[in-house]
Formats: structure tokens, sequence, C-alpha cells
């Protein structure tokens, strides 16, 4: 997809280094970056993905180049960077302890503070002639833009959502349409986080399908796989078609359709299957609980207001699902 | 089809007396909560709002309460475990 294009980064001799110094930065993306993105997806090696926080220059910057801020998160820098094709600017990378733009706004690492000291140790004031600086959308809930020109001259400008965006917004003479700045939570963006879904929550649950299996709990093997991928990869997929607004409820439709899907190749009586049902049922509800943490549209309030009715809910039925094996298990 | 989270929840708060019109929270939402309209913000719809806290922190005038916070199932069950307010870990393999 991306054409790799030879970028020559000239560096600006002539600019005296401040006392925080600058580094060269390319907004070529190669293999290593890709596969870099590819693995954090996958939840391998994730966190290690910091990159080294404080001011890089990007292809000869001047003084009056424009300023972006991003986090030290690999995969947000390389957004940045690769939209940034054929311009010149200063990148200010704030240490956010390697999380990305969006999560660290809401810890507040991505912040007014730590912007402020990054400006302030870069000496960036004394390499720009102006006093601008374009943030990132997404980190507008750490940061307040009237605080940070109190501390420091500079004028926050909340760029895009997107990094994909930025080259229409400088076209626009650094404007973000209202479509810009939207976060959306569509089919693509859901199904990118499946795979660190899986890989959660497999953890946990393909041992104990393993388990299972080698106890010749046959049935419960297929049943605990199908769950763990109706709950971490089809809801995410089929979310907006599944029932209701809270989580909970839609995971439990999810872990149904599991159920379902599984059911032909299951050996189970009516009653133990009806057990079954009353103890993946919850699982998957919980395990999709989960996933309001990925989702771009949950609010705190919401999560703790469904979060009270869902859990007991979720405990009752299992727990019934139990004693009704147990039941079972007696009864012959 | 649009993706809508709880209805009535959210802790979103505007003082139209104190607001000045500057139009900060009406760029920084990522759900376009806010309008602007005859120089003073309006509320659109709350139900949109995911209380992440952008219009309040950038609202000069603090025109804008609520209580901020991460709508996350997982961070709320740490907080309750610690015993503190929801603290998404974001380190612990978690998807954030
Ligand atoms: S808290 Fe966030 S989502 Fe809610 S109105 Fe403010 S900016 Fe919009
Ligand atoms: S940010 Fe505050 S002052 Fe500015 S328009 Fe919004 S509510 Fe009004």
């Amino acid at each position: 997809m991306e054409r790799s294009q030879k970028v020559t980064l000239l560096m600006p001799k002539e600019t005296p280094v401040p006392a925080g110094g600058f580094e060269p930065a390319s907004s070529e993306y190669a293999f290593a970056d890709r596969l870099a993105a590819w693995k954090a997806r996958w939840g391998i090696n994730r966190y290690r993905l910091g990159i080294k926080p404080g001011l890089y220059a990007l292809e000869g910057p001047s003084a009056g180049s424009p300023v972006f801020a991003t986090a030290n998160y690999k995969p947000s820098f390389d957004a940045l960077r690769r939209n940034l094709k054929g311009v010149s600017a200063w990148l200010l990378v704030l240490d956010t302890k390697g999380i990305n733009v969006w999560c660290a706004a809401g810890k507040g690492t991505f912040g007014t503070l730590e912007l402020t000291r990054s400006i302030r140790e870069t000496g960036l004031g004394k390499l720009v002639s102006h006093r601008r600086i374009i943030l990132p959308q997404l980190g507008a809930p750490g940061v307040s833009a009237h605080r940070v020109k109190a501390y420091t001259g500079f004028s926050v400008v909340y760029g895009p959502v997107r990094a994909g965006d930025i080259p229409e917004f400088l076209r626009l003479g650094n404007k973000a349409t209202p479509q810009m700045r939207l976060v959306r939570f569509g089919f693509e963006d859901r199904i990118i986080l499946a795979p660190m879904e899986l890989v959660y929550f497999g953890k946990y649950l393909l041992p104990a399908a393993l388990l299972f299996y080698f106890l010749g709990a046959r049935s419960d093997a297929l049943l605990t796989v199908f769950t763990l991928l109706a709950s971490t990869a089809l809801a995410p997929a089929l979310l907006p078609w599944l029932p209701g607004r809270s989580f909970a409820v839609k995971g439990a439709f999810a872990g149904l359709l599991g159920i379902t899907a599984a059911f032909p190749l299951l050996r189970l009586g009516p009653l133990p299957l009806a057990a079954r049902v009353m103890l993946y049922v919850p699982a998957a509800s919980f395990i999709v609980l989960q996933f309001t943490g990925c989702s771009t549209y949950t609010s705190l309030s919401g999560v703790m207001k469904e979060m009270r009715a869902a859990l007991p809910a979720q405990a009752v039925c299992a727990a019934a699902g139990l004693l009704m094996l147990l039941g079972g298990v007696l009864w012959r | 089809m649009a993706l809508r989270y709880l209805k009535g929840v959210s802790t979103l708060k505007l003082d139209v007396d104190k607001c000045i019109g500057c139009g900060m929270c009406v760029e920084v939402c990522p759900h376009a909560v806010f309008k602007l309209e005859a120089r003073k913000a309006a509320i659109l719809d709350s139900d949109l709002c995911m209380e992440c806290g952008a219009c309040s922190g950038n609202c000069p005038v603090q025109a804008i309460t609520l209580k901020k916070g991460v709508g996350c199932a997982a961070a709320v069950i740490t907080g309750f475990l610690r015993g503190t307010e929801p603290d998404c870990g974001c380190g612990d393999g978690s998807c954030c």
C-alpha cells in the first residue's frame, strides 16, 4: 500500500541547537514500522513501543515550520510522520510512558503539564518564530488550551481526530471540518481490536479449553472456544446489530450465537445443554462488557450503570448453571 | 447503523450564563455534542457524550461541568479492587 519514497533529511545546521536538542525524523514508513504496528495490534511487545520523547525535526524545518505534538507511542508517532510527507515540521513527542494519545489524554499524561514541560525543556520557543502548536484532537481530554497558552505563550490548535486527515487539514489552512472532528467506531475500527481481545482472553480460555479436552469434556472444550470467538471477534464485528445498547446484553446475544454455532458439534442432552447456556452466555456477556474500554463512545456513568445490573445478573446466571450441572451429576 | 450508548446517564452540564461563546467545546468534542447558537453554546444531545472531559477542560470560563472518566469496565473493576477511582491500567494488556 505504502510506496516507499526516499526522503532526504536536511538538518538545519545553521539553527543553534538548544539545551534539549532535537533529532531528525523521516516521513518514510518502512517494513519495520509496519511490523511494529502489526505486533501492537496482536499485543506483542505492545508496551515496548515507547520512543524517545523530545523534539524531532522532520525534513529540515525552519523557524516558520508548523509544530505538531504527539505521544511517545510508536504507532502514534508513525501515523503523524507518515501523513506529513513533503512537509517540513517540528514534532514534539510528549512522554506518555509509551501510551497512545487517546488513552494518555484520559489519564492526563498527555496533558497540560507534560506539554508545558516539553515546550520549555526542548527550547521550542527559541526554534520557531510563531507561537502555535498543533495537537491531535483526541489529546484534548488531557489538555486545557487556555492554560497552555498562559504557561507557555503557545496557542493550541486542535487538529483532526485521524492523522490521515492532516494533509487536508493543512490544505484548509489549519482547519478541521466537522467530519474530521468526529470519532467513528465503524467496522474497521472495531475489527482491528479483535486480535487484541482474542489474545487477552485467549490467554485464559484456551488453556481452559485444552484442560476440558483432556478431561474428556469435549463439549465444554468446544463451547469455550466458540464463546471466546463469539465474544472477542464476532461481537466487535456485529456490535451495531446485536440487540440492546448495553454491552452486557449485546454480549449475551453474542454468546447465544456462539453456542448456536457450536450446537451441531455438541453431544449433550437437553438439561446439560441448558446448564451450559446458563454458564457460557454470562461468560460472553462479561467479556463483551470489557469491550466498553475499547469502544469510543461509552461513558463512565453508563458503564457503571450497566455493571451494577450486569455483574450480579451474570453471577446469578452462572451459579444457576453450575447448580444445574451439579444436580445433573447427582441425579445420575 | 449508528451506535448509541445508554440513555440519560451523562453527567454533562452547561451553564449558559457563564458561556462566552468561544466555540472551544464545539471544536474538541469528538461526538458533536455541542453547537454554537447566537454566540452561546448549546447541548445538542447529551446521550452522545462519553464523558471524556475535553470540553470542560478546554472551556476557558468553566461553564461546563461533568464527572470525567473512561468508560471502561476493566478500569471500573480495577478501581473497585484497589479501592480507588476507576483506573485504566493500560499496562495489563487490556485493549486501550
Ligand atoms: S465530555 Fe467529551 S464527549 Fe462529552 S460533551 Fe464533552 S467533549 Fe463531548
Ligand atoms: S468552551 Fe465554554 S465558553 Fe466556549 S463556547 Fe463552550 S461553553 Fe461557551
